[in-house]
């Protein structure tokens, strides 16, 4: 028997501890908000203007009788932002159907495609449009990063939709896309989770989902209680953060202050090991 | 039928790869499931080849705008396809020199090598190098002072990039930078502490949002609550 195979693997990841306990912890709290909001109880979302001008700019470009533009990130389906994009792009698709306007989906991956045909299929069909979905509208271009930009750029300065959305996953394209949106006078709305592009869309577009708001945006739009009820938790969860970020504060200036090396401090700094922090 | 299984896949996909963070003997799982993506991605990508032709010859058959775009677009698809799959220009391996086909498709003097490095590597480079000047028409434009928080904004803008540069280390060089109570002054320093304090605070607070809506999208799959991307709703 070779040395290694006395040693024991163990059944948990070491070291995880902390984060499998505030994942528990936001995993009870957004279920929670689905079962409070399932029993009927009341559910208060803020309005968010990004999301009420969804309308605004489908009409205006029903009434300009210009496409308009959806862009559903650069990244696969097995990135979250994108799955958040092809889901509010069934929100947006079904008031397209409802203005019976022009959309236009590029794509930079055929799984994407595949699954914004479904999307937007669905959506008209709920809508009561089915023969108004043209699957020829949503295509692929390419999976590489600026040949999508350039091809998509193009359909923007020949065909100037009149309002143009980017919900997903987003790098240095960001800019490009929404500066030539601009150029065009396109009313543009703009959700993404890489902080280093908000700065970029919040400069070119009218109105940014930042964050968390670009995933709550599915639930706003949908209304479905059990949508809204995920908002709830995600405000709880967020309670909780903060309470365990202040406690921790006070709890480390009062150990630095008073204390010093002791069994609080060094709790204080396994919390911090834990949580991924450094020093 | 069909949807149901798709989310139960999705379900048990999600849920594997979060177990596998936290349970050794699952630890390889998430690998194995990336490879299945890339697996599927490899098969739909017939499906975006096959739609980028459809696409492209549609609009040259119609001579609409921008159909001449269409044409180089599906003579550059071709003209890369035939030579990464005839492998032109590859010579055959070291270790099977008589077997034609058997060297790599990118070797350095292939044909598909020279695309990349003397077609698509400048292109690419060209267009990266415009978002310069898309920077700067942006920043004209938000940083605009056009009331009391603007003018903040480009007030901040200003001491965070001539705190980056010679030029502002140059202007308060004259601000001694051994003591603490004027040091912090120096545009370097200024700049370093917006970085570092109010940036970093800001930046944190969105990250940990997203990570809760991540957790909250996650979930929603996961328990089949939001069906919205496979084309459906609960």
């Amino acid at each position: 028997m070779t040395p290694a195979a006395d040693v024991a693997t163990p059944f948990f990841v070491e070291g995880r501890g902390a984060i499998a306990i505030a994942l528990l912890v936001v995993s009870a709290a957004i279920i929670g908000g689905i079962l409070w909001a399932r029993a009927g109880g009341r559910v208060k979302v803020r309005r968010m203007a990004g999301l009420d001008a969804v309308d605004e700019a489908v009409g205006r470009a029903t009434e300009m009788g210009r496409p308009i533009l959806y862009v559903p990130g650069i990244m696969d389906m097995d990135n979250i932002m994108t799955v958040a994009g092809v889901t509010i792009l069934g929100r947006v698709a079904r008031t397209v159907a409802e203005y019976d306007a022009e959309l236009e989906v590029p794509t930079s991956r055929s799984i994407v495609m595949a699954s914004a045909r479904e999307a937007v299929q669905s959506a008209y069909l709920a809508a009561g449009r089915p023969d108004g979905y043209n699957p020829d509208r949503i295509y692929y271009v390419s999976d590489e990063q600026f040949a999508y930009v350039a091809a998509t750029s193009g359909m923007m300065a020949r065909r100037r939709p009149a309002a143009c959305f980017y919900f997903g996953c987003f790098y240095a394209e960001s800019l490009i896309l929404a500066e030539n949106g601009n150029a065009i006078g396109a009313i543009q709305i703009a959700g993404t989770a890489e902080t280093a592009q908000l700065p970029f869309f919040v400069a070119a577009c009218d109105y940014t989902l930042i964050g968390e708001e670009f995933f709550a945006a599915s639930a706003y739009l949908s209304g479905e209680p059990d949508q809204l009820g995920t908002l709830l938790g995600q405000d709880v969860a967020k309670a909780v953060a903060w309470i365990a970020i202040l406690g921790a504060s006070v709890a480390g200036t009062v150990v630095a202050a008073f204390l010093g090396a002791g069994p609080v401090a060094d709790g204080l700094a396994a919390l911090r090991q834990a949580m991924g922090g450094g020093g | 039928m069909s949807r149901s299984m798709a989310v139960l896949l999705a379900s048990l996909a999600g849920i594997t790869m979060v177990l596998s963070k936290f349970i050794a003997p699952l630890g390889d799982a998430e690998v194995k499931v990336a490879d299945w993506f890339n697996v599927l991605a490899a098969i739909a990508f017939v499906l975006g080849g096959a739609n980028l032709l459809k696409m492209n010859l549609l609009a040259i058959s119609a001579r609409g705008p921008g159909w001449g775009y269409s044409a180089v677009t599906l003579c550059a698809f071709l003209v890369t396809l035939g030579a990464g799959i005839l492998k032109v220009g590859v010579p055959p391996a070291a270790a099977f020199p008589a077997v034609p086909f058997s060297g790599e498709k990118d070797v350095n003097g292939s044909a598909l090598w020279w695309l990349y490095e003397y077609a698509m590597s400048p292109i690419t480079g060209t267009l990266f190098a415009m978002l310069a000047f898309y920077v700067a028409s942006a920043a004209f434009r938000a940083f605009r002072a056009k009331n009391a928080a603007a003018m903040f904004l480009l007030a901040t803008a200003f001491v965070v990039l001539l705190g980056r540069t010679y030029a502002g280390v140059l202007a308060t060089s004259w601000i001694p930078h051994d003591n603490p109570w004027v040091s912090w002054l120096r545009l370097e320093n200024l700049s370093a502490v917006i970085m570092s304090v109010f940036t970093n605070a800001g930046t944190r607070a969105m990250i940990i949002g997203i990570a809760i809506g991540v957790a909250a999208t996650s979930l929603k799959i996961m328990l089949g609550l939001d069906r919205s991307y496979l084309g459906g709703a609960r």
